[in-house]
């Protein structure tokens, strides 16, 4: 592990902090104008050229705004909630290297040859070299790196579970129940489509991943399957259309923070966008070679020019990603709940089990590497001709439908 | 008489295929569609900079009409007033001054109270001289009830304004009355 520093580490965490919010607060622009413009509307315009200064306008209003408790809410709740939602979020981010990473040097097996140092010093020197690097993470070299982004993702729900159940209101009950529900059948798949990057990898450290990836190729063209199932678990995670139940505004008013109000709404919303950026940045690192892209960064460059065009290749990767999560919002419609427990549960989890299953016989009989997007694309297909020849539709579904008597009505038996 | 059930046709809707069932066909199309509308041409209309082209029977703000001499055109017959549902129209009608041939009576006062109007343009219909119309003026506004209430110089004004800015052309013929107006031959 790096030696720790503390004016380096204060550092890293105002950066890394502020240029999370301030891009938080930009998001929340960018969602607007997207929003917008695909409705063919020009979106926010007023404060500054094109609306540029909307955010600071917006965050000065969150500030002023009058401050509201309900009367009937349980205060020690109602109050912890933002701030479990807000500090999940921001704990989360901090193993994910935000800029150029050097992998952890590995001990190697090596005879001692005379006159050169000894794997011990050889070793020594490594860790030396390692140590005097400098990283963009804030806690760099973790070794649980991936499974304390995913223990601290889980943790955020308690911040929407705390917010529904002490605001002592229907909706946000609901709201929030639906959430807890949807999160945790949607751990699964998330925690499982990478387990196969993980033992290719064979390190939960994000920098080593992004090793193995700059040696081999971008995980995503060796398990596309894997990444379409994390990208549709990250969906959910973050509440995000299609999976938006928790907070589906037609149903449940504002859904879990229907009772909040100023900055407590603010840090509420800001959370689950510094959520997608986690993500974003997970899904880049995980699948997409984090600032690896090829003819533009070269490993080991520790050159002003080169340390910056990693950061902007891995930022470039990441707005990609949020992009999309915009776009999507405006493309498909909400899930129903039970189709949403149905594609969990019936589909990604089976199909994450069997692309797992499918990894390790690979990485077992050391068969080679394109094996794995043979297989992966064989499973997806396979899926496809699984449910056309299973599925129903929707007005003749496969299940069983039980036939009512006449004049009841629907849910009575 | 309640529907029979032999009357009911079932319709279903058709099985999804290979392609429907792997779903990202499907979204990717819907992706296309979304990304197309952002660089459709935007059809927000930038208000305070940009002004609404409006059809020139757009219903806004009153005007009487002068006649060729610059003399208004009505003959104070009561016709708007009486079509008018919101009875906004109030006029006071005199005998026109001797030098003018082609009347009787003209309007001493005509005041139209615009925060009752409705702008239905039924007094535009009914009037047989087409001495009142409504212009495109849709933005009027006032700092009290009495400035909203137009009495006929204003109304006379905003014909100056609107036919000077070119806004609203003169619909009827200029000079002659309609043929309300003119004596039987």
């Amino acid at each position: 592990m790096p030696t720790f520093n503390l004016l380096y580490t204060v550092l890293i965490i105002g950066g890394v902090v502020g240029v999370v919010l301030g891009t938080v607060a930009y998001l929340i622009l960018a969602e607007r104008k997207v929003a917008a413009w695909v409705q063919d509307r020009l979106g926010p315009n007023r404060v500054g050229p094109w609306g540029l200064l909307q955010p600071i306008v917006d965050g000065g209003k969150m500030f002023l705004k009058e401050d509201v408790i309900p009367a009937h809410v349980d205060r020690i709740f109602f109050l912890l909630a933002p701030m479990v939602a807000f500090g999940t979020a921001m704990l989360s981010i901090a193993v994910v290297p935000v800029g150029s990473t050097v992998p952890v040097p590995q001990p190697t097996l090596t005879a001692t040859v005379e006159g050169e140092p000894t794997p011990l010093q050889q070793y020594e020197a490594s860790q030396q070299a390692y140590a005097d690097s400098y990283t963009f993470a804030i806690a760099p070299g973790l070794d649980i790196g991936i499974l304390y982004v995913f223990a601290i993702g889980s943790l955020a729900v308690y911040g929407v579970v705390l917010a529904g159940w002490s605001a002592n209101n229907k909706y946000s009950l609901l709201g929030s129940l639906r959430s807890s529900a949807q999160i945790i059948s949607y751990e699964i798949p998330l925690g499982m489509s990478i387990l196969g990057v993980v033992m290719l990898a064979g390190s939960l450290n994000p920098e080593q991943i992004i090793h193995q990836q700059i040696n081999g190729t971008w995980n995503v063209f060796l398990m596309p399957l894997a990444f379409l199932l994390f990208l549709v678990s990250v969906f959910a995670e973050c509440n995000r259309l299609p999976f938006d139940l928790p907070e589906a505004e037609q149903e449940l008013v504002g859904g879990y923070h229907t009772e909040y109000s100023s900055l407590k709404l603010g840090m509420l919303l800001l959370a689950e966008y510094a959520h997608m950026i986690t993500t974003s940045f997970l899904m880049s690192i995980l699948f997409f070679g984090g600032w690896h892209l090829p003819g533009v960064t070269v490993v080991g460059d520790v050159s002003m020019l080169g340390v910056v065009l990693k950061i902007v290749v891995l930022a470039a990767k990441m707005f990609a990603f949020i992009g999309l999560f915009l776009l999507v919002r405006w493309t498909i419609p909400r899930f129903r709940f039970d189709q949403l427990m149905t594609l969990a549960w019936k589909v990604m989890i089976p199909l994450a089990l069997l692309n797992l299953v499918g990894v390790l016989v690979i990485l077992q009989f050391h068969l080679p590497y394109w094996t794995m997007t043979v297989m992966n694309v064989t499973l997806f297909v396979l899926a496809g001709f699984w449910g056309v020849v299973t599925g129903g539709n929707v007005t003749a579904p496969k299940r069983k439908v039980v036939k009512l008597p006449p004049g009841l009505p629907a849910g009575v038996v | 008489m309640p529907i029979a059930e032999k009357d009911v046709t079932w319709v279903s809707s058709p099985k999804l295929g290979l392609l429907g069932q792997l779903y990202l066909p499907a979204i990717m199309d819907g992706l296309s569609t979304t990304v197309g509308h952002i660089f459709q041409k935007k059809v927000t209309e930038q208000y305070p900079e940009q002004e609404p082209k409006l059809p020139p029977n757009y219903r806004g703000v009153h005007r009487l009409n002068r006649d060729h001499e610059g003399r208004t055109k009505c003959v104070a017959c009561y016709m708007c007033a009486t079509a008018c549902p919101a009875h906004c129209i109030d006029i006071v009608a005199a005998p026109a001054p001797a030098e003018w041939k082609d009347r009787e009576k003209y309007p001493e006062t005509f005041v139209i109270d615009e925060l009752r109007c409705i702008y239905c343009g039924m007094c535009e219909e009914a009037c047989p001289v087409d001495a009142i119309e409504l212009t495109t003026l849709y933005d009027l506004t006032g700092l009290s009830r009495e400035q909203m209430i137009f009495d006929k110089e204003k109304l006379l004004s905003v014909f100056d304004v609107t036919t000077k800015a070119g806004t609203d052309p003169v619909r009827t013929k200029a000079g002659a009355l309609g043929p309300a107006s003119e004596p039987p031959v």
